[in-house]
């Protein structure tokens, strides 16, 4: 079995039913594919980073899945392909490492993904320790990730 | 007359001695670098939007590779900007 993980972005201008109906087409799809879907994020509605069919923002879902070999791929985005609903579309295979990562943003033990990085980095070295020993180029990576925290939490 | 401990701070001390760079990654042990999370790769990218040199941000080559594959993956989904000015 090999993991994937398909993000895509559905224009936001379609009803919030239409939306969902999209999304839940391409479930539908994989599953009738024969792939087993391991997570379905809805990471709702972003701010584009640049317009996308004069769009300014869109409702992105990020869908994880597994399936034997790739062979489904190619058929999922050629019928997004030709859906205009769809935005954008990525296919991404997920290596053991991703796999989980997904997993522990699932279970909260990453919660907000910043979080999850600087614990994952307090095994290794004690947070005040490496605090201490971090160079201003670090230092300053924490009061960014300070800001982001709030704004999920929120 | 100015005895030695005087002499010693004329100049600043800490100009010579540069903070030694590290990759961020293998410190960590971070293994996994997600395209969805623009917030945390904006660190490796310059104020237009580029990926800035290994040289400054102290990645080793391993995990430059996947910052910037992750930054590419970020600019198709709309995450990141293509190009632009004043992004940070």
């Amino acid at each position: 079995m090999r993991n994937y993980e398909v993000t895509f972005i559905v224009d936001p201008v379609l009803s919030g039913d239409e939306i969902k109906a999209t999304a839940k087409t391409y479930i539908d799809q994989l599953t009738a594919l024969g792939a087993t879907i391991v997570y379905n994020d809805e990471m709702g509605l972003r701010q584009l980073a640049y317009p996308i069919n004069r769009r300014t923002t869109g409702i992105y879902y990020c869908v994880e899945y597994s399936a034997i070999n790739g062979d489904l791929i190619s058929k999922i985005e050629l019928a997004m392909r030709r859906d205009e609903r769809i935005m954008r579309f990525l296919t991404v295979s997920l290596d053991k490492y991703g796999v989980k990562y997904n997993d522990d943003k699932r279970n909260g033990l990453i919660g907000s993904k910043k979080k999850g990085k600087a614990k994952a980095a307090a095994p290794a070295a004690p947070a005040p320790a490496a605090k201490k020993a971090a160079p201003a180029a670090v230092a300053t990576a924490p009061a960014k990730k300070a800001p982001a925290k709030a704004e999920e939490e929120e | 007359m100015a005895s030695r401990d005087d002499i010693k701070f004329l100049s600043n001390p800490n100009i010579g001695s540069s903070r030694r760079k590290y990759c961020r990654f293998r410190k960590y042990g971070i293994k996994y670098i997600d395209y969805k999370d623009p917030s945390f790769l904006l660190q490796f990218v310059n104020d237009q939007g580029k990926l800035l040199p290994r040289r400054i941000t102290g990645n080793s080559l391993k995990y430059q590779r996947k910052v910037a594959t992750a930054v590419k993956r970020a600019r198709h989904l709309s995450m990141l900007p293509y190009v632009t000015d004043q992004l940070k």
